[in-house]
């Protein structure tokens, strides 16, 4: 039986999938976001499946993605111009803004597994997994400091890359590349 | 940073001392620091602290093509270039669905299986320099400079190679390859055999080495250790054999592993590597000659690279590990996400559990050993 076909007989009857989506052979499920501990559970223990390593944990911030893309200059304004800003409008922006990928590899077979977490700006909190998996440890600091969602129950949930008193999320989509002239200030004293 | 961790025995608190190690000391590899509470010699307490060579080249690739990400990657693991490049190429040529040709994946192979070489040379010398042995150091980087001449002479630079392009390699490999390369080989194979001799049996390195950090093979997988570390735990793991990418299936070599996941363990299962490697190489390059010579380089790919909208994730076996690249596009000419899973990342945040209840000196020696590489670690 396909991973696919496992995975939804895995996690279908609880109702958590709430997509599942496949690109170039990589297998993505969005799972709702609190009951991710009880779905990596699942996916761990469940014989068939076994996904015992956790690869990797990232976050996304998917504030530009239905941004209106610039288009060649080299059309009219008639017609082809009006359709264009149109387009993003029916779109919307994008809801909820942020996501949590965990990467999961099946060392038995081989397999691998994306499971996604979708996070919205008013509650961004996420249940931590380190209970689950000790490596789950630096990657979620990561994106505590990089996206500011926060992983409730981690151990130390401090900023790993950058200082302690950075002010703000570097790798959301609304910070400037060339950053915002932010400056450590070392305090001997302590 | 917490300056004064809390004791988590009951002795007498009076006795302990922090020592602040790093970032910048010889033996902390650049700019990684670690916070240690010490009773005596014995370290209670470790806290390890990164982010000093933090550059944001996950943010930074977000602003750029495609193609002008790969020689970011070479910043990456700066001791073996070439993998954190065919990583990231092999990321986009899954996600916009192209094969590469076999004659580039066999020059991928053996540019790939030279850096291996390389990458374990400088670990395990500077494993020896950091006991205290410094002889062997010689032995390894001498060679390794042949192996760079290698490179240099591939593409014009020793470190940050820029190796390949998405969708194949840029140049064939330079007609005195085998020459060169037979040329080398009993050198590197000299400079193992000596070091072995230098370092294996010996009683000070044995007792330095032996026992030292030793983490089991669940501990590992819980803490997603990948690459030689992994291996010296004793689960046989290889993303060469296990995941074949890039023909790795038609070639034979054995997948060293340890037994105790000890330093010394790890320092052989470095050092078997590199003899298997050198065996890849030669059934690579004996391949490679059986091909036409006009055989292509490239796939057809287009100049300006927009892989339809999605999202993967793809790794490979680096030196280190499992290096892997997770790529997300909307369909424009530059990445929408790019995020890095390096290997040693992953061993490091254990560091605190594989340390702790030792010496300080043997902190040294575990961190040594794990190759943590603060261009990958801090990305």
């Amino acid at each position: 039986m396909d991973l696919k076909k496992r995975v939804e007989q895995c996690l279908g009857p609880n109702n958590f999938v709430v997509a599942m989506i496949e690109c170039q052979g990589d297998l993505s499920v969005e799972v709702p976001k609190r009951s991710v501990v009880d779905v990596m559970r699942l996916l761990r223990d469940t014989s068939g499946l076994g996904f015992d390593f956790l690869s990797d944990l990232l976050g996304v911030d998917n504030l530009d993605l239905n941004k209106p893309k610039k288009k060649p200059k080299k059309k009219t304004e008639e017609g082809e111009g009006a359709e264009t800003e149109e387009e993003p409008k029916d779109k919307g922006p994008v809801s909820p803004r942020y996501e949590v990928v965990y990467l999961l590899l099946c060392l038995e077979r081989n397999e691998r597994l994306q499971v996604k977490v979708r996070v919205e700006e008013s509650d961004m909190e996420v249940d931590t997994l380190t209970p689950v998996w000790k490596a789950a440890d630096w990657p979620e600091r990561e994106v505590f400091d990089m996206f500011g969602i926060r992983f409730k129950g981690h151990p130390n949930l401090k900023r790993l890359l950058m200082w302690d008193d950075f002010p703000a999320y570097p790798l959301r989509k609304d910070y400037p590349l060339e950053g915002q002239g932010e400056e450590r200030h070392l305090n001997y004293d302590d | 940073m917490n300056q004064n961790p809390t004791p988590q025995t009951s002795h007498d608190t009076g006795d302990y001392v922090t020592v602040n190690i790093g970032p910048s000391h010889p033996a902390m590899h650049g700019t990684l620091r670690v916070i240690a509470l010490t009773d005596g010699e014995s370290l209670i307490k470790v806290d390890p602290e990164i982010g000093y060579l933090h550059r944001g080249v996950e943010k930074l690739g977000e602003s750029l093509t495609y193609h002008q990400f790969i020689p970011i990657t070479d910043r990456l693991n700066y001791c073996s270039a070439i993998p954190n490049n065919v990583s990231y190429e092999m990321a986009v040529e899954k996600l916009m669905g192209v094969e590469v040709p076999e004659k580039a994946q066999l020059i991928r192979v053996i540019m790939m299986e030279l850096a291996r070489i390389a990458d374990h040379q400088v670990c395990i010398g500077i494993l020896g320099v950091d006991l205290g042995a410094f002889t062997p150091f010689f032995y390894l980087i001498i060679q390794r400079e042949e192996i760079y001449e290698i490179f240099e002479w591939f593409n014009g630079a020793r470190l940050t190679n820029t190796f390949g392009r998405i969708g194949g390699v840029d140049a064939d490999l330079p007609d005195d390859f085998e020459q060169r390369w037979e040329e080398l080989k009993p050198g590197v194979r000299k400079a193992n055999d000596e070091t072995e001799k230098l370092l294996t049996h010996n009683r000070i390195w044995m007792d330095r080495t032996i026992g030292i950090s030793a983490f089991s093979a669940e501990d590992a997988l819980n803490w997603g250790f990948t690459g030689p570390c992994l291996r010296a735990c004793g689960v046989k793991r290889d993303l060469r054999i296990d995941e074949p990418y890039c023909m790795y299936d038609k070639f034979k070599f054995e997948v060293p592993v340890g037994k105790n996941g000890d330093v010394f363990d790890r320092y052989i299962v470095r050092m078997i590597e590199m003899e298997e490697s050198i065996k890849i190489i030669d059934q690579a390059y004996k391949r490679y000659k059986e091909m036409p010579a006009d055989a292509p380089l490239m796939a057809r790919v287009p100049k300006v690279i927009k892989p339809p909208a999605g999202e993967v994730y793809s790794a490979l076996e680096s030196p280190n590990g499992e290096l892997g690249f997770f790529v997300k596009s909307d369909g424009s000419a530059k990445p929408y996400r790019i995020r890095i899973r390096p290997p040693c990342y992953m061993i490091y945040q254990a560091f605190p559990e594989l340390v702790e209840g030792e010496l300080i000196a043997d902190l040294v020696a575990c961190l040594s050993s794990l190759n943590v590489i603060a261009g990958e670690l801090d990305r």
